[in-house]
């Protein structure tokens, strides 16, 4: 593949290969993990490219230790990313967890597959959308983007890697098999013209430093081991300093501060595409794969007069909550397709709250499209919905 | 040996916040602490430089006392962290403190994998036969026989001899000494830190308080004279008979291979050997 630098050139692109080639437009260079189908091309892909530039790539034991190792990396001045799916992801949860409450920045992709466990190895699924957002133990709020075409993977790895700089944190990039495997043409941009957060490197003398302060701005200076500042990081409850503490107040500060640093920031990380929703009276709420279908049924529904539009989150966790009760709360019914047992619908309900309790409110309806065969959610299937809810 | 003083140690200490340190009082955490400074110290290592990693344990509380880059990661994982950050900055010593469970039980892979790599890490492995931190469990090395708090009628699991584990997956320094022999300790952690590759210094302590008491292996210095009878140098061993052997341990240096190639230098070859060769570069 001919990377051209200046002239934005279309090719044609796996969508796993958009993701190493988007993480590694954004300064990718440290990559550690175990192979799983159907996420396996992009440990290869980066296998091949990492040392031709001095980046590193390490195929480790199992997931935890891929996990680990980003996040030694990523303290030590790396800009990481590992690949998995769902066995994967499971096992990399405890190491999640830490880079959160570490704040380290790591991006982990999760290409998901039929589940649960073993599951459907070569068949997609959606079924870890909430495992993204509660996967790991404990209270930390999550970063959770998910494309739905190659050119959208390669952007958004790059968004995932930005944010995970920008909010030092674990960002965690959705795919699915399907997503992961297809070819499209994809237009690669210009990469002068992409913004890329870079690592600010402190300029405070050490003996100032404080790798946790209290009121942070995004994105701030953090140092990395080697650079002198010799601080300190542990996974338990810890001080500005990063030194362990049981104090209510500093333990207080450090969860406001977890909580905060994307709650204040919802503006800035939440994606969302509205299609044709201006004059809708249905919506559709889909991502990733799915979303496509429901694209494809909007304009099958509009050909026969039905006003139905769609709307998608880009950005899953956190959930885009203002925007869902601003587009979709004066639906008269809102259908979800999706690759699980209800996960996006769970989460719809809840910001509806009240609207959609069918007791208060009964004319109103949210239709959800379940699917866990392996199969795909088809545009006949979305339409027959809307026929249904018309 | 050059005497590092007492006042020499405090260079390497952090002073804010961090004392009083967690351990019992008699617990060989701190000798082995001491021993790792001075031996940092001898070897005039700059601090900066330095990363010290360690997992979830009694004995992998250590960093947060020492004044270098510290990673106080998860149980078990130690030697992956530390695996990212010597992959990423291979200049920089990388140090893993870490304990019998620690490394052995929850972390045995990531353990055997990494001596497998040769990747250049000092592990100080602080085997005090049990659980500590969480109050007296077994480990993969709690003698046959012995008590614990999950072992109330003796334990029935036979156990690992870490060395040899290490040797057998590939590590290039393998040493093992007890606390009590604190001098030979500093100087085997010293070669460690010399060593290119990998290498485990096993270092056989006291925990006085939990196993100590569970076995009524009486007070700290009891447990510090038991370990000078029973950790032996390896020839004296050999001639022992095998009823005489039972309870012993050896000590000293058991493998120190400089052949094999490094981890980090092998990957250090690849990335020049990709490195397009000037004038060639317009194909
Ligand atoms: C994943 C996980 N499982 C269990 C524990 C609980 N735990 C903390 S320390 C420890 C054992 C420590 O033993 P060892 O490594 O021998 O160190 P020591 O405390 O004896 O120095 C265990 C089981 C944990 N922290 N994390
Ligand atoms: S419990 Fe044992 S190992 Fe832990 S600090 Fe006390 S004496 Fe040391």
């Amino acid at each position: 593949m001919s990377n051209n630098k200046t002239n934005p050139k279309t090719i044609l692109m796996q969508g796993n290969e958009a993701i190493a080639r988007g993480a590694l437009a954004a300064g990718l260079d440290f990559f550690a993990g175990y192979p799983i189908t159907p996420s396996t091309e992009i440990a290869e892909i980066c296998s091949v490219e990492l040392p031709k530039f001095g980046g590193k790539f390490i195929q480790m034991e199992d997931e935890i230790a891929s996990i680990s190792a980003i996040i030694g990396a990523s303290l030590a001045g790396a800009k990481t990313m590992t690949a998995t799916s769902g066995p994967g992801y499971s096992l990399m949860t405890e190491g999640i967890g830490f880079a959160k409450m570490t704040e380290t920045p790591c991006v982990v992709v999760n290409v998901m597959r039929g589940g649960p466990s073993t599951g459907l190895p070569t068949k997609p699924s959606q079924s870890d959308i909430m495992q993204a957002r509660w996967g790991n133990h404990g209270d930390a709020p999550a970063i959770a983007l998910y494309p739905n075409s190659v050119s959208e993977s390669y952007e958004l790895s790059i968004r995932a890697m930005n944010l995970a700089e920008k909010y030092r944190t674990c960002v965690v990039l959705l795919s699915d098999e399907v997503l992961g495997h297809m070819r499209e043409p994809i237009e690669l941009p210009d990469l002068s013209q992409v913004k890329i957060v870079r690592r600010i490197t402190p300029t405070k003398p050490p003996e100032w430093y404080q790798h946790y302060p209290d009121n942070p701005k995004y994105p701030m200076p953090k140092a990395s081991f080697g650079e002198g500042y010799r601080f300190h990081v542990t996974g338990l409850s810890h001080d500005s300093k990063g030194f362990p503490t049981n104090r209510a107040d500093e333990t207080k500060i450090l969860m406001d501060r977890l909580r905060n640093k994307i709650a204040y920031h919802i503006d800035d990380i939440v994606q969302i595409e509205n299609y044709q929703m201006q004059d809708a009276k249905i919506a559709i709420f889909a991502a990733g794969i799915s979303s496509r279908a429901a694209k494809e049924a909007v304009m099958m529904a509009r050909k026969r007069g039905i006003k139905v539009g769609m709307m998608r989150p880009l950005t899953i966790w956190p959930f885009p909550d203002a925007a869902v009760r601003k587009f979709l709360g004066d639906k008269k019914a809102i259908i979800v397709p999706e690759l699980n047992e209800g996960q996006l619908s769970l989460e719809l309900k809840r910001v509806m709250g009240g609207i959609w309790n069918y007791e208060i409110r009964k004319t109103k309806k949210i239709e959800e499209i379940h699917r866990t065969d392996g199969l795909l959610i088809t545009p006949d299937q979305i339409l027959k919905s809307i026929m249904e809810v018309k | 040996m050059q005497k590092i003083s007492q006042k020499s140690i405090h260079k390497y200490l952090r002073h804010d916040k961090k004392f009083p340190h967690v351990w019992c009082p008699g617990c060989s955490n701190g000798i082995v602490l001491g021993a790792v400074i001075r031996a940092i110290a001898e070897l005039d290592l700059k601090k900066d430089n330095i990363a010290m990693v360690s997992g979830i344990g009694c004995s992998s509380r250590m960093p947060v006392y020492a004044d270098f880059n510290t990673l106080h990661s998860l149980h078990g994982r130690a030697i992956a962290y530390a695996t990212g950050v010597k992959m990423y900055k291979p200049e920089m010593d990388v140090v893993v403190i870490t304990g019998d469970g620690d490394a052995t039980a929850i972390g045995g892979n990531h353990f055997i994998h990494a001596a497998r790599r040769n990747i250049d890490l000092t592990v100080i492995l602080i085997n005090n036969y049990i659980y500590g931190m969480t109050g007296g469990q077994y480990s993969p090395t709690t003698p046959h026989g012995d008590k614990a708090t999950t072992t109330p009628y003796g334990n029935i699991d036979p156990t690992f001899d870490i060395c040899k584990l290490a040797i057998g997956a590939g590590a290039t320094f393998v040493a093992r000494t007890s606390a009590y022999h604190a001098v030979e300790t500093q100087s085997f952690i010293k070669q460690a830190f010399k060593h290119k590759g990998f290498s485990l210094v096993e270092i056989i302590s006291a925990c006085p308080v939990i196993y100590g008491r569970l076995n009524k292996k009486g007070d700290a210095p009891t447990m510090m004279k038991q370990m000078k009878d029973d950790v032996i140098p390896i020839k004296q061993y050999e001639k022992l008979s095998p009823e005489q052997r039972v309870n012993k341990q050896t000590r000293g240096i058991f493998i120190n291979d400089t052949e094999k190639m490094e981890y980090t230098l092998a990957y250090q070859e690849l990335i020049d050997s990709l490195k397009v060769p000037k004038g060639d570069s317009n194909e």
